[in-house]
């Protein structure tokens, strides 16, 4: 059976190059960054010339770079971190509705220890208002943490005005960058962010490494303490052969941005197109204006997101759902029910995301394959009535 | 990723009496207010014997399977033998579900219950 793999938001297949690139860091240059011999030097120096690449990839300096073991870390280092280097200052955090869980969850929790946290709603586009965020500002916010492009709809938050807004109020300003590192230009100047995260597994990089760029002058409380490693910003031996994949994967990813976002979301454009032309009651989630080049979220009126997404599975696509019943919790996706959206509607979407190997057959195969899908559902299905929502 | 057994997808992709009854004797229609499942069971009996069930769900895979395998094993049981039949027993027949996906069999097993109330009340 033909296979396609229509869920890169979830992760990527390491490139060729990444692999070969990091595999002389396992038995060959083995030594430890922190060792003070040679062996240690190898490693350091391989490790800081990653960085250096990296850092001017971001447009940020090389100590501006703390290596993490991925987005969850970043996310949580900085939340957990601003909050407690800056408890004296202020006790609120502004953020978004819409945020990944590894920003939301360590929100809770300071919530629970007496922190106050707005979260910002969104529009019909699932966008943030810089208004919104302004408004919000009090003499008590030590920093807002807004997506720079959501994983489930991949709508592109307004970064750039945000930023502006922040430093006129002279609070940090961080992006969960998770999902457009390597996909679209990310300069930590233009956007101006004080705080990015960002992770190798999503552009073809190894699982187990990410990023957290920390401006000059941000003061931030690890969220890791031994040895001091990464400026004591982060401890724990670094995870060399990683390193050396991500930086790989970021020289690639330098590259493809050249031409990938045109192809592809020329690809998402006709799978939109498609799937509206070809199924009634069929709904695109978030704006086609401001959105990642790779993601595709739509919903299938009356039918649920994992019986969608089991059927298509079973004919060799694999895509992603906000349904309530493939989450451990059996809710709809927060990003979904951030929007008043038909209850049905929220838990029938289906998330499609391109990378670097889907073509146009893969495209025309979804095409051909989910109205059928579909069909057979509602024939199952009790709940469908057409069209309750008008786009 | 979902764990189901074979049964269960098996079930699900050739979901046995899909549809509605016209005129049916019991009606049972439930949701899962936590999820967002809906099923609906209809029920043809004579003489006490369910003759003909079938169901319509909107929900994942463990709950159209669910819906499925309870319409099989209630077809030719007196109305007394179905009230007997757990969701434990659905779920068992299905070869097992997933922790998580428990809470489809029992929306299968409210789903019976209530469509045998319906009959029986309507019986008067």
């Amino acid at each position: 059976m033909e296979r396609g793999y229509l869920d890169h938001a979830a992760t990527t297949p390491v490139a060729p190059a990444v692999l070969e690139a990091m595999l002389p860091y396992f038995g060959q240059i083995y030594g430890n960054p922190g060792s003070a011999h040679s062996w240690g030097g190898e490693a350091r120096r391989a490790v800081e010339e990653a960085r250096g690449s990296i850092a001017a990839f971001l447009g940020a300096a090389i100590n501006e770079i703390v290596f993490t073991s991925g987005g969850t870390e970043s996310n949580n280092t900085v939340i957990k971190g601003i909050a407690e280097s800056n408890k004296a200052r202020g006790n609120h955090i502004i953020t978004s509705a819409i945020e990944h869980h590894a920003i939301l969850n360590p929100c809770h929790t300071l919530e629970r220890k007496g922190f106050e946290v707005t979260y910002i709603p969104v529009n019909n586009d699932w966008l943030v208002s810089p208004k919104d965020v302004e408004a919000a500002i009090t003499a008590k916010t030590i920093l807002i943490s807004i997506m720079h492009a959501n994983n489930e709809i991949g709508v592109i938050e307004p970064l750039a005005k945000i930023g502006a807004i922040a430093r006129q109020h002279g609070i940090p300003f961080h992006t969960d960058a998770v999902q457009t590192f390597g996909h679209i230009p990310v300069n930590v100047a233009d956007i101006e962010v004080d705080l990015l995260s960002a992770s190798a597994h999503k552009l073809y990089g190894p699982k187990g490494v990410g990023l957290l760029y920390i401006h000059q002058g941000i003061k931030i409380s690890p969220l890791l303490e031994g040895g001091e490693q990464e400026a004591k910003r982060r401890s724990s031996t670094l995870n060399v052969s990683g390193i050396i994949g991500f930086a790989k994967a970021t020289e690639l990813a330098a590259d493809t941005m050249k031409t990938e976002p045109e192809r592809i979301s020329a690809l998402r454009d006709k799978l939109i197109d498609g799937l509206l032309g070809k199924i009634k009651d069929t709904h695109l989630n978030g704006t086609r204006s401001s959105r990642l080049p790779n993601n595709i979220n739509i919903s299938f009126g009356g039918v649920e997101g994992e019986a969608l997404l089991l059927s298509l599975d079973a004919q060799g696509i694999a895509c992603s759902t906000g349904s309530a019943c493939t989450s451990a919790k059996l809710e709809t996706s927060h990003v979904l029910k951030a929007l008043a959206i038909p209850h049905h509607l929220g838990n029938s979407s289906l998330r499609f995301s391109l990378g670097k190997a889907t073509n146009d057959k893969d495209i025309e195969r979804v095409l051909a394959v989910l109205p059928g899908v579909v069909d057979r559902l509602r024939t199952i299905s009790p709940f469908y009535q057409p069209a309750e929502r008008e786009d | 990723m979902t764990g189901y057994s074979e049964k269960v997808m098996e079930h699900f992709h050739n979901p046995r009496n899909v549809g509605i009854i016209d005129q049916p004797d019991g009606v049972g229609k439930v949701g899962n207010a936590v999820c967002g499942d809906i099923m609906e069971l209809y029920l043809k009996v004579a003489k006490e014997v369910i003759v003909d069930a079938k169901f319509r769900t909107f929900g994942c895979g463990a709950a159209i399977a669910t819906s499925s395998m309870v319409t099989e094993l209630i077809k030719g049981k007196t109305v007394a033998e179905a009230r007997r039949i757990s969701n434990q027993a659905v779920a068992e027949a299905l070869g097992g579900l997933p922790p998580i996906k428990m809470h489809c069999s029992v929306l299968a097993e409210e789903a019976l219950k209530k469509a045998l109330d319906d009959y029986q009340n309507s019986k008067g």
